[in-house]
């Protein structure tokens, strides 16, 4: 029996604890924001908070993660109003947006620890977010203005 | 209810939901009416697609009494941003608010929509105008709707802003009030509705729209094929044949089975030869979550025959490919004769390309749900060909294909991959197998890389003679790679005309002899569309060879290209032989040089062609005309002393002709400028005993945010009329970028790399 905290909600699963917590999330919890790509740790669609740390979770066990707190896309923040998500809006980041859970996920633990992130310090955090449309150059923006004015009011779509 | 799926924007809980609670008042299965609604000529363009094109507004277009506007997108969404610019152009059309509009997604069905099958860069082009007849008539009919309560001539009504405006007394109707009235009236003449002038437009060619799916992708609620719930779902993964053409010899489930969660294992036969867009067979491991699906196909033992490719070894291949190159092959454009100019050249220059298979790899792989009640079928997929898929599902369950529903989520990612439906087959083959159960078939990285429909692989040998000054009069290309129509076709040896026409027998060149040839070609795998198709090599080695001749004659590299392009001229590619020409008329889509011209002028001019760079940096630039757009790239790449290369800096210029939604070329030509990066720098698929060799992101190479190109500049270059049609967007930025990259490598380095992708040449 796992026992975790799943965007504030305690969740008790009694299946194979060796499942990763990707397909925990994705087909028992229903939460499909966190996303499958490589199930080897090398894309990062799964990105997800394990009490605030970003870790794959395709790569996770439940076992791991006994007692603690994920945050999945879903549970970032109450409305989609974190200041990363507002960037991503702000600047239509997205193509397919498939990866782009993944990335709001890595960029919101990156700014939590790092509120005004250099080139060098974005491309550590992100480098194993892999995007195949392409997204970096608005990615990268988007971290920039998340950090610089994010805590403003969120812009919102045009 | 969990069994009912929850797709963001899509429509079929929207309009059952809206149109029993009346909300629906322009409502779709209206009698068809007016104009509008005939079946439109054969010919070019989106007249020549199969099930052509609609332009009925009750199709396109609801408008509920609290004046809610829901636009209908029958295109498939992948990250070109279709479903806000489609909405954009019916928005404008309509004088819809933004704020009050929300888009729909279609069903697979094409006799009611026309041609849903996305690819070839052809949504905006073939769709802007349709669009926005549907727009205006409905807009219309908003207004006749209007006068006609206030009793005032029909004339006398603008729409405004969600607004009806009667323009002599100032008084006002919204959209909701006069809905129900319009939806009872003939649908106005397509050759009379009054389309707005350009200066009147309000969304289209505007940056001022986000996308529509923003707050769902950001959220994580959007929903793609693999996310697709249905009540008492099964999911499925399958072990597959690792030989194309191969099948199961043996297989033991018990092991399989043991696993928890395990509920049957299935075989699924192999398709015939040619496989079209059959599953490729194999078992099937059926269970209650994806993890032990997983687990249960780890487990299974299977054996495989591996049939008639079990030793295609890319390597060998290769060097099949370089032979058949050497030799003269089937002529596919001549002019002038090259067999005299080249004896009287100055000098000749001759070099050979190698491009090896790619995966379009999109980061959703294939997933799709099916489920079978009462002998219908509806499935879930991310598809980008949805009417293909329907009837591929129905022909293979045995079903009409009224009876077969599709519902097309959004996709992650398609290039091409998604256009071929042997996973939603897949899917359909399951449900049945389980007496009509919903079941989810997933796809693992390793299955995508594995089991592709891969980008052809070729050799591109050419040869040109120089005259004294340096100028090419003779130019010989021939082109060895695996076609398309292998897949269609037992055995085909030889390219397809639409192969040929990308950038081949359709390029401008000014030179007076040429003569091009395709060498034969077996395929031993799949070959599929990817991105821009075979542009890729065709551009990879004519913008190679071009800046190869400009080096032997001690030329500019940009000079030269302009040279080699000729004077500004309109050229109609059926006389250079290419009977394609993309499917556009080619009265209304000449190959323009000038267009051509003026991209390389502004992509040299954003990155400062001519200026000193740093030591180990290089400028390198290509052009190429592609989905009748123009694009041209320079790229600046920094070489360190131990061979390590970075992007710096790319500049790429887009003339695609009047742009509905600049915002997303944009994005586009980014997302080309990082794909073509990849392709130079490390992606490849290769073979041995007939299996690909690799199995997930640690081998298949594609850029990551530190290894892309770091400052991307998009120009978006106007057309010389405003008038000219759209040209295509999604895939054009693409083949110009990889040897623009390779260019530039050679400025930097003097290493003229001839063989892709870079990975490993430039090591000291």
């Amino acid at each position: 029996m796992a026992t975790l905290i799943v965007n504030g909600q305690e969740r008790r699963y009694d299946g194979d604890p060796d499942m990763p917590l990707l397909w925990y999330l994705r087909d028992e919890a229903g939460l499909t924001g966190t996303k499958f790509g490589c199930g080897q740790a090398l894309c990062g669609a799964c990105t997800v908070h394990v009490d605030g740390v970003a870790t794959f979770a395709c790569v996770t066990p439940l076992s791991a993660v006994e007692g603690a707190k994920v945050t999945t896309i879903e549970g970032l923040s109450p409305d989609g109003g974190h200041p990363v998500q507002a960037a991503w809006r702000n600047l239509n980041v997205s193509q397919c947006g498939y990866c782009q859970a993944g990335q709001i996920m890595q960029a919101a633990a990156l700014l939590a620890g790092t509120p005004d992130p250099t080139d060098e310090q974005i491309d550590s955090a992100m480098t194993g977010n892999l995007c195949r449309c392409g997204t970096y150059p608005r990615i990268r923006a988007a971290i920039k203005q998340a950090a610089r004015g994010g805590r403003r009011a969120e812009g919102g779509q045009p | 209810m969990r069994g009912q799926v929850e797709i963001a924007n899509v429509s079929r809980r929207g309009f059952l939901a809206g149109a029993g609670a009346g909300a629906f008042v322009l409502a779709v299965g209206l009698p068809r009416r007016g104009l509008a609604q005939e079946e439109p000529p054969k010919g070019f363009g989106r007249d020549a697609m199969p099930n052509g094109w609609r332009d009925d507004p009750t199709l396109f277009v609801s408008i509920a009494p609290d004046g809610a506007v829901t636009l209908t997108c029958t295109r498939a969404e992948m990250g070109q941003g279709v479903r806000t610019s489609i909405a954009m152009v019916l928005a404008d059309e309509l004088e819809a608010d933004w704020a009050h509009v929300r888009v729909a997604q279609a069903n697979g069905d094409e006799e009611k929509y026309g041609n849903q099958d996305t690819d070839g860069s052809r949504s905006l082009r073939h769709f802007f105008m349709p669009m926005r007849r549907a727009g205006a008539a409905a807009r219309t009919m908003l207004e006749q709707a209007a006068a006609k309560s206030w009793g005032v001539p029909a004339g006398e009504v603008r729409a405004r802003n969600h607004l009806l405006v009667h323009q002599p007394s100032g008084r006002t109707m919204g959209f909701g009030q006069a809905a129900g009235a319009a939806a009872a009236l003939p649908v106005p003449d397509r050759e009379t509705v009054r389309l707005k002038q350009p200066g009147e437009f309000r969304y289209i060619g505007s940056d001022a729209i986000g996308l529509v799916d923003n707050q769902d992708i950001t959220t994580g609620k959007a929903i793609y094929g693999i996310d697709v719930r249905l009540e008492g779902m099964l999911y499925a993964v399958i072990a597959r044949p690792p030989v194309f053409g191969g099948k199961v010899a043996s297989h033991d489930a018990a092991a399989a089975m043991k696993v928890p969660g395990v509920v049957k294992v299935v075989v699924i036969d192999p398709p015939p030869i040619p496989s079209e867009f059959e599953p490729l067979g194999g078992v099937a491991v059926i269970a209650r979550n994806t993890w032990a699906a997983m687990q249960g196909r780890e487990a299974l033992k299977a054996t495989w025959d591996d049939g008639p490719n079990a030793s295609y070894d890319s390597d060998a291949y290769r060097a099949q490919l370089e032979e058949a190159a050497r030799k003269p092959g089937k002529l596919v454009r001549e002019q002038g004769t090259v067999e005299k100019a080249f004896p009287g050249a100055a000098k000749r220059v001759e070099a050979e390309y190698y491009i090896p298979h790619l995966a379009q790899a999109p980061l959703e792989p294939p997933a799709a749900a099916a489920r079978i009640t009462n002998g219908k079928c509806e499935a879930w997929a991310c598809t980008q060909a949805p009417q293909v898929t329907r009837l591929r599902l129905a022909k293979r369950l045995g079903l009409k294909p009224e009876d077969v529903t599709v519902h097309v989520t959004l996709l992650g990612g398609g290039f091409g991959r998604k256009s071929k439906p042997d996973y939603v087959l897949e899917a359909g083959i399951l449900s049945q197998a389980m007496g009509g159960a919903p079941v989810k078939v997933t796809w693992t990285r390793d299955d995508d890389l594995h089991h592709g429909y891969y980008h052809t692989v070729s050799v591109e040998r050419l040869e040109a003679g120089l005259d004294a000054k340096g100028k090419p009069v003779a130019w010989l290309h021939r082109t060895a790679a695996p076609t398309i129509g292998s897949i269609f076709a037992p055995d085909p040896k030889h390219e397809l005309p639409f192969e040929l026409g990308m950038g081949l027998t359709n390029l401008v060149l000014d030179v007076p002899n040429i003569r091009m040839e395709n060498p034969e070609a077996p395929a031993h795998v799949r070959i599929g569309w990817y991105r821009s198709v075979s542009n890729i090599p065709h551009a990879f080695a004519t913008q190679s060879f071009i800046a190869e001749l400009a080096h032997a004659v001690g030329r500019d590299p940009k000079d030269y290209l302009l040279e080699v392009i000729g004077p500004a001229r309109l050229v109609d590619p059926t006389e250079l032989g290419d009977v394609w020409n993309y499917g556009e008329d080619p009265k209304l889509y000449p190959i323009d040089a000038g267009r051509l011209r003026k991209v390389v002028e502004v992509a040299a001019e954003g990155i400062g062609w001519g200026r000193q760079v740093p030591k180990g940096h290089g400028l390198g630039i290509a052009a190429h005309y592609s989905f009748v757009s123009y694009v041209a790239v320079a790229a600046e790449v920094a070489v360190g002393p131990d061979g390590s290369l970075s992007i710096p800096r790319v500049d790429i210029a887009v003339d695609c002709g009047p742009q509905v939604n600049p915002d997303r070329v944009r994005s586009q030509m980014e997302g080309a400028v990082v794909m073509g990066a990849g392709q130079a720098v490390s992606a490849a698929i290769s073979f041995k005993q007939g299996r690909a060799q690799q199995d997930n992101f640690d081998t298949y190479l594609i850029p990551r945010i530190d290894s892309a190109p770091r400052d991307i500049r998009v120009h978006l270059v106007a057309p010389p009329r405003p008038d000219l049609p759209l040209g295509g967007v999604g895939e054009p930025g693409l083949p110009p970028v990889t040897p623009a990259i390779v260019n530039a490598v050679f400025a930097a380095t003097g290493k003229r790399i001839r063989q892709l992708p870079i990975a490993g040449q430039l090591a000291t």
